[in-house]
This record gives C-alpha cells, structure tokens and sequence, in this order.
C-alpha cells in the first residue's frame, strides 16, 4: 500500500523559493501566473493491507516527522493497488 | 561543573564550541555522541551548529529523534542549562522545547558574516553578564535561520520577556536594514518561559576570543559558568 504525501508551507508564510520560480516563469513571459507555491513530495510504501491502520500510521507519522505543523501543512491520499 | 557538546552526525561546530568551553573557559567539556542515554553527569548541554542528518526534510528534523534527545528534553525538563545555537537552535524548535520555527532566509542565499545582536533580556543565565541593550558582535552562518511563529506564540514571547537578541544596526537600531534573514521582529535567540533553554541563530563559539574578533560571544558562555557557580 503506497501513501502519498505533499506537504505544503502554510497560507502566510513566505515561500522564497516560490517567489524566486515566479520571477522565472514571468521571466519567460508567461503573466498568467500568480503565485508560486513549493512543497515536499513524499511517498511511504507500507507492507501491511489494513487501510484503517496504514492511515493512522501515516498520520502520526506526518504529524511527528514529515511536517513541521508550526508551518507546514500535509495532506495524503492512499493507494491500496500497490 | 560539567559541559556536554551532542554530536550528531553532519555538525560541525561541534569543536568550536568544545575549544570555546575547553581551551578558553578552562571548563571540564566532553563530546557527547548522539546515540548516548545518559547524560546525567553534565550541567549544561549545548547543541551545536552544522548539518546534522544534512538538513534532510528539515533543519534538525531527523536529529530531533536521535536517542540523546529524550535525555536532552528530561534534563530540560528538570532545569538544566541548554543552548543551541544555529543547527542546535533548530533542533531545539523542532523538539518543541522552543516555539516557533526557522525556515529559509528571506534572500534564499546561504550568509555568513558578523551581525550585531541587542541583548533585551540579560536576567538570563546566558546573559547576566551583558548590559541591558548592550549589543554584541557575533557572527551567522545560516541558510535557514528566519524565525517565524504566529501572533499568539510572538505575544507570549514578548509578555515573558522570552526574545533574548534581536539583530540591530552598530548603533543598536532594530530595523529591516540589520535583520539579516527576514525573522519576525528581527528576533536572533529566544529563551523558554522557564529559563533554562536557549537557542541563538549567531554563533557566540565564533568569536570568543579577541585573537579572531572582539571577543563578544565569550560574554554568553562566560555568564553560564558564572551562573553555575554562584548556585
């Protein structure tokens, strides 16, 4: 069972890096773009098929570890055809 | 008294802070390895600048679990004196034994070169020895050292007195000119309500002896010694 996971900074929060790729993308004439946001993409592969507990597990394991709640946020879809 | 400097793997002040306590301060300091559990012979524990884990996912995030850490935040809990600096402050976040968190500099660039730090609260055992507004000269080294926490976290700081430095120009004006990262409210190093835990972006090991500056940061690790034996 494969859980992906994208965390995000919080709404708010200064995203530099996002800021620099706009400059790039306006560079290169595209003006439809707004705001550039960039997160993290992480994917668990987990060996158990209990979905109940693979998705306790991912959200303890997001919350502790993979994001900072002070400024980030996660979100996570699981795929069960892994 | 007894100093522990944590190694974890990827820190690199580590034998700053060491040859700071050691060789200058004359104080009895051990390298501690972060797999260590017992910390229970040191006064006072200091996280150091560097890398650990190469900042993977987030600064001090995977360093935060390593097995001394528990022992760190039982002695933090009984009292015991803790300073992080740079790496060590982000470890300190991330652990929650600090608020707020640090992420990228505003400018996105890596930045090294002295700064000067106004010392707002010197009821501290880090900073009893400064004046009140003394401003000290002590260099960074960060990519990620802009503080951030939300409005109510920032209000309690500021009601328990909890900002410790913030970053000012030579002549101690706090504006945006002097804040080199884009913290809040140019906020350097904080302290917990307790008083016993402190975390600094500048590194005071850097420059704790007047052969490779002026000597300002050996005023904070002095003042801990000093604290530690008038008790």
């Amino acid at each position: 069972m494969k859980v992906k996971v994208k965390i995000v900074l919080k709404e708010g929060i200064l995203d530099p890096q996002g800021k620099a790729v706009l400059h790039a993308i306006n560079d290169l004439k595209y003006q439809g773009v707004q705001e550039v946001r960039i997160g993290k993409y992480v994917e668990l592969t987990f060996n158990g098929k209990n979905k109940s507990f693979v998705e306790k597990e991912a959200k303890e394991i997001c919350h502790k570890l993979l994001s900072n709640p002070v400024m980030e946020n996660y979100e996570f879809e699981i795929e069960e055809n892994q | 008294m007894k100093i522990a400097v944590i190694v974890f793997p990827g820190s690199n002040c580590d034998h700053d802070a060491y040859f700071a306590f050691r060789k200058i301060l004359n104080m009895d300091t051990d390298f501690v390895w972060h797999k260590e559990t017992d910390l229970s012979p040191y006064d006072l524990i200091v996280l150091p600048g560097g890398f650990s884990y190469g900042d993977y996912l987030r600064c001090g995030a995977i360093a935060r679990f390593s097995p001394v850490m528990k022992e760190v935040i039982a002695k933090a809990d009984k009292g015991a004196r803790i300073i992080g600096i740079c790496n060590g402050f982000q470890i300190l976040t991330e652990s929650g034994l600090l608020p707020g968190a640090l992420i990228r500099n505003m400018n996105q660039q890596f930045i090294c070169r002295d700064v000067h730090l106004k010392v707002l609260n010197n009821q501290t055992p880090f900073t009893h020895l400064c004046e009140k507004n003394e401003i000290l000269r002590v260099p960074i080294a960060h990519g990620e050292g802009n503080y951030y926490c939300s409005t109510e976290v920032m209000e309690e700081l500021e009601e328990n007195a909890q900002v410790v430095f913030r970053y000012c120009t030579t002549d101690g004006s706090e504006n945006q000119e002097a804040n080199p990262n884009g913290s809040i409210d140019n906020i350097a190093g904080i302290i917990n309500k307790q008083g016993n835990v402190l975390g600094m972006m500048p590194h005071p090991e850097r420059n704790a002896e007047n052969m490779i500056g002026n000597g300002d940061g050996k005023k904070i690790l002095t003042s801990l010694v000093v604290d530690f034996l008038r008790n």
